[in-house]
């Protein structure tokens, strides 16, 4: 089995089963928040009402980890395929760790970002 | 592995068929996502801070600039939504041989610009 130190699950079959289920989760949350949207006139009382509930935080912060975890998979995907050895040359690898470690950096930014927004409300 | 084994592939001179295009338009837009996750971020965090910022992120939102800025977010969001979602109904199974590759691809495409165009109704009418 080919491993990867870089990579999310450490493994293929790991990763591509995680990107499924975080993309649910996500679509999941797509559908409330429009459906949300759709169904009521939004405006600040309602929408902090909602968003500072127990259930919902709960919501969000599983959407914001999901997004943090898809990225990271989906960006180590695109990042392995482009900034390689064979298209960049000999620098490539250097390149490539600076790049995984600032998305591995950004997605943790946003749910340190999201969390202390939701529980700020 | 030989690092510098020889490819002979130019992808330029290649005639590209549909699933190819929806396919990297599907990457495309998960980089920008990426990005735009940080907008969305500063708007949930402008929307409950106060009630005076959330005027604020309204009448922001309502300038053009902004509007097609949050347009072309949300369409990226849409459309990589919905061939995402085509990836998940090909990963049970179904569609996926080479001719039903290039119906759903053409399916997903046009249910991406139906998407896509809704988003610009509601974001430039607000
Ligand atoms: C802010 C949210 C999102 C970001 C930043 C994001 C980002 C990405 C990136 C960068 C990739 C890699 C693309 C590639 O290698 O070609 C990817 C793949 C994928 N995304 Fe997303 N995505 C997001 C939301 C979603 C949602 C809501 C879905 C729902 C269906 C989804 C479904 C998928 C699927 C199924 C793949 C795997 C494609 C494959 O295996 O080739 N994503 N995403």
């Amino acid at each position: 089995m080919v491993t990867s130190v870089t990579s999310f699950g450490r493994s293929g079959l790991s990763d591509w089963l995680l990107q499924r289920i975080t993309a649910t989760i996500m679509t999941a949350y797509l559908i409330f928040i429009v459906a949300y949207f759709g169904f009521n006139d939004v405006d600040y009382a309602s929408w902090k009402a909602l968003n500072a509930g127990l259930p919902m935080k709960m919501f969000s912060l599983l959407t914001v980890l999901s997004i943090a975890i898809h990225s990271w998979i989906g960006m180590w995907g695109v990042l392995t395929d482009y900034v390689t050895v064979r298209l960049m040359g000999a620098k490539a690898t250097a390149l490539r760790m600076v790049f995984q470690l600032g998305v591995i950096a950004v997605s943790l930014l946003y749910v340190v970002w999201a969390i202390d927004v939701l529980w700020g409300i | 592995m030989k690092q510098n084994r020889p490819v002979n592939l130019d992808i330029g001179t290649i005639k590209l068929p549909i699933t190819s295009y929806v396919s990297i338009l599907h990457r495309v837009s998960g980089v920008i996502l990426f990005a735009a996750v940080a907008l969305f971020l500063l708007a949930l965090d402008a929307s409950l801070a106060s009630a005076e910022s959330f005027a604020a992120l309204k009448s922001t939102l309502a300038s053009p600039v902004w509007q097609f800025v949050i347009w072309a977010s949300l369409s990226a969001l849409g459309y990589h939504l919905v061939l995402g979602l085509r990836h998940l109904v090909m990963d049970f199974g179904v569609g996926e041989t080479l001719e039903g590759g290039l119906v759903s691809a053409k399916i997903a495409a046009v249910i991406a610009v139906v998407v896509i165009a809704a988003i610009a109704g509601w974001v430039f009418a607000w």
